[in-house]
């Protein structure tokens, strides 16, 4: 496409595509108390990039072998009870971004632009960027589309759930790999140190205008969107950082919602 | 004051198919034992309940019984044919999560309009529908629970304590109402309750666990004292009873089973 020539269009069209993807994922990531999870897994982003730096793959590659496999190990200590989940959650995740820092910066054959993948660097995606995200994009959401209602019946009852007969295990563990594959993917444009906050500010922000949980998938959808064309037009006009500049864009809608009225019929209270 | 006994009919409970049974079920937690060779059958068309104090491995049993639990000993018999409706103790939807009783309704089993209307109907609780899960009520909560059990047309019912939250006339309501649905639909019922007066009467069978068998058999006498119908109005009264039964031993302060010929110095 002729338009993606253009490096901001690259980065309208990057940025919309993580907002729209991270919406449902962010919905699921609030509703089953996940974000210290998600956060964990964006750090160990960067020690993926050393990964793959060393072994020659490409960053990208290397980023989402690196969530996949703290995905899988996240999933498989779940129910250990040696230390607390949030505990081992902060070990995991200071750890890796740690060694990957260390990692990087032995590296004194290339330059690595730290900084880039810390806060993102959105204005440098490329067209390659763009097809991995797109094609993970689109393999993500058909995949939570298939996982969409066992999802939904374990994240509101464990056990009534499995007495039914759905897969807890697998189902779960099928979520976080999807939690994996978007982290990896966003890393780009907003950097590790806020790839949360894509997913969790406008889940909460579309929280009092929903009645329904496809709904409140929908609206998180838009607001991310809004929030990448805000953050963006902003960031272009007052020369400031793109990634920061989106999530704070984010937050001023999440401020938003909780002024505006939901329309009525919408929200906990209602009956 | 003329007291009643009646013996509620049972037609072929006996001889009727035996849908779910546990047989030696022994569980152990941090040391403790939980479970201690429970045996449980339920047949179809059985209302079953498990009564005992708190922490007597009630909820374990049912959980074990259901699959969501392993036992270190003992198995768990499930007819072929069987098909359980759940409803768990202790439900509540986290407020960050939008819910309609609709969409509640469709996790379940993806039904349409109308048949979610006509289970909610057959619960008691019609109209519903369209509320968000936040608005109801305890007692509305339950009905909706049993109304989810009941959408995927399930031969085995397990009701953990499905009166929680609900007034104590409420709770007369919604046990004859599981007694209703019993009758009406020929399911087998395993109910867990702490109430020993309530459930009484719409039960066959009557478990009394506290981490062992302490003791089971026919619930046997009604009452009708005249305290219980002032406090629940007639139809409730006649649902209520209370069971009669014989202890072999008592338990000490840790739930150790000591013989009632022992001596005790309380």
């Amino acid at each position: 496409m002729p338009i993606l020539d253009d490096f901001i269009w690259r980065a309208v069209f990057a940025g919309l595509l993580i907002a729209a993807v991270s919406g449902p994922l962010g919905c699921f990531v609030v509703w089953r108390r996940m974000a210290y999870f998600g956060d964990t897994l964006a750090h160990s982003a960067l020690m993926g990039v050393a990964l793959g730096l060393v072994l020659g793959l490409s960053p990208n590659l290397g980023t989402l072998v690196a969530c996949i496999l703290l995905a899988v190990l996240l999933g498989l200590l779940e129910g250990q009870r040696r230390l607390p989940g949030d505990t081992l959650l902060g070990i995991l995740a200071h750890s890796t971004l740690a060694i990957g820092i260390v990692a990087i910066s032995t590296m004194t054959s290339m330059r690595v632009d730290l900084m880039g993948y810390l806060f993102g660097d959105i204005l440098a995606v490329t067209k390659s960027d763009i097809a991995w995200m797109a094609g993970g994009g689109v393999g993500v959401l058909l995949v939570l589309a298939l996982i969409w209602r066992p999802l939904l019946a374990i994240t509101i009852h464990r056990d009534l759930a499995a007495a039914e007969g759905v897969p807890v295990f697998w189902t779960r563990q099928i979520f976080m790999l999807l939690i994996a594959v978007i982290i990896a993917g966003a890393m780009k444009v907003v950097g590790v140190l806020l790839i949360t906050s894509l997913m969790i500010i406008p889940a909460a922000a579309a929280r009092r205008f929903a009645r329904t949980p496809e709904a409140m998938a929908a609206i998180a959808s838009l607001v991310g969107v809004a929030a990448v064309g805000g953050g963006l037009w902003s960031s272009f006009r007052w020369d400031t950082p793109a990634g920061p500049t989106i999530v704070a864009a984010a937050a001023v809608l999440f401020t938003l919602s909780l002024i505006a009225s939901p329309p009525s019929g919408a929200g906990s209270s209602s009956g | 004051m003329p007291i009643r006994l009646r013996r509620r009919p049972q037609p072929d409970a006996a001889s009727a198919e035996v849908l779910i049974a546990g047989r030696g079920l022994t569980l152990e937690a941090q040391g403790q034992p939980v479970l201690d060779h429970v045996g449980i059958e339920v047949r179809r068309g059985e209302i079953v309940t498990l009564i005992g104090p708190n922490g007597a491995g009630k909820t374990t049993l049912v959980k074990v019984l259901l699959g969501l639990q392993r036992p270190d000993r003992g198995v768990v018999e499930k007819a072929a044919c069987v098909r359980v409706g759940y409803v768990p103790q202790r439900f509540a939807v986290d407020p960050v999560l939008p819910l309609t009783v609709s969409r509640f309704l469709d996790l379940a089993r993806r039904c349409s309009p109308a048949e979610k209307e006509a289970v909610l109907e057959e619960v008691g609780a019609p109209a519903l529908l369209a509320r968000s899960m936040h608005a109801l009520s305890g007692g509305e909560i339950q009905r909706v629970l049993l109304a989810r059990a009941l959408v995927r047309d399930p031969n085995l019912l397990v009701l953990d304590e499905p009166v929680q939250g609900v007034d104590y006339a409420g709770q007369a309501e919604l046990y004859a109402l599981i007694a209703r649905i019993r009758d009406r639909r020929r399911c087998g019922v395993l109910l867990i309750s702490h109430d020993l007066h309530l459930v009484m009467a719409a039960t066959d069978q009557v478990v009394c666990l506290n981490r062992h068998v302490c003791c089971s058999g026919l619930p046997e006498a009604v009452s009708r004292h005249p305290e219980y119908v002032a406090l629940f109005g007639r139809r409730a009264a006649s649902e209520l009873a209370f069971y009669s039964h014989r202890h072999d031993h008592r338990h000490g302060p840790d739930g150790e089973v000591v013989p009632l010929t022992a001596p005790h110095s309380i």
